[in-house]
């Protein structure tokens, strides 16, 4: 018997969208992990197949909205024989609680996975207060 | 006892959150790894083919076949391919880490370890497999074995 639990697949959840779409194409959320450090929030996206020059990050009325475009043309002339997983563009977005610096997000993207660091606004930042 | 699963293995504040054993998870996990030796070829060295992760898509293209693999995360250092004539082994790790004294706020990304074999119904060459791995994604070039490929016969 196996003694460790078998990694398993996290179906693909589509987008839901109020709008409709003009693209021939689906839309996927990206698995996402968020976590806060004392420098700024930290956002990764698992976006296999999209390469850094079809990613759009940007930051709108406090709305991080992340993009990322597949490129269909490498599956062009293949006969599908068996599938498990959809293939489709990414796109996901957020409502930041805190302020954030925009001048200095980072955005790092590897093996498919892109890396957001988000650091606070320098108002924002906890200040330790001196009591007398 | 059934150890916690690797993907409870990460430091700080989520092992607070996530540290704890769960009955029902240890009863599931009994349940799955029995499933999975009934899809597997039983009583061949081979681990689970279908269901696990990481989700396969096979095309055909031409007399080849072209497997594409997704591995959001996984470096390429942490990847192994075995092949034989007619299976193919992917095995590997796959590793989510965080910084210390993070405070976590979502967490959808798993990690841990994987195994699993696609067993082909065509012979392939193994030395003509070319494995490419970018941007999380693994394309596998299976060329079909010359001997395995129908043979047009001459009426005489």
């Amino acid at each position: 018997m196996a003694s460790k639990k078998e990694l398993q697949v996290a179906q693909k959840r589509e987008l839901e969208k109020r709008e409709e779409t003009t693209l021939p194409a689906r839309i996927f959320v990206p698995n996402a992990d968020i976590y806060e450090t004392k420098d700024g929030l930290n956002v990764v996206l698992e976006m296999p197949g999209v390469d850094k020059n079809s990613v759009d990050v940007r930051v709108e009325d406090d709305v991080l909205k992340v993009d990322g475009k597949l490129d269909f043309s490498k599956y062009q002339g293949l006969q599908p024989l068996y599938t498990e997983y959809n293939v489709g563009h990414f796109s996901r977005s957020f409502r930041l609680s805190g302020k954030i610096d925009q001048s200095k997000i980072a955005a790092e993207l590897k093996d498919g996975v892109l890396s957001l660091r988000l650091p606070l606004a320098e108002q924002a930042k906890p200040r330790a207060i001196q009591v007398n | 006892m059934i150890p916690s699963s690797p993907r409870q293995q990460v430091h700080g504040v989520a092992n607070m959150i996530m540290g704890f054993a769960d009955p029902f998870d240890a009863l599931l996990d009994l349940q799955r790894s029995l499933e999975a030796n009934l899809s597997s070829d039983w009583l061949q060295d081979l681990t689970t083919s279908r269901g696990p992760f990481p989700p396969i898509n096979v095309f055909q293209q031409g007399d080849d076949i072209l497997a594409i693999i997704e591995l959001p995360g996984v470096s390429r250092s942490d990847l192994q391919i075995e092949a034989k004539e007619n299976a193919i082994r992917i095995f590997g790790k796959k590793a989510v880490d965080y910084p210390e004294e993070a405070s976590l706020h979502r967490r959808e990304r798993v990690s841990g370890e994987f195994d699993r074999t696609l067993s082909l119904p065509v012979q392939i060459e193994p030395d003509g497999i070319k494995a490419e791995y970018r941007d999380g994604i693994l394309a596998l070039f299976l060329p079909r074995a010359e001997r395995d490929k129908p043979r047009s016969i001459k009426i005489t």
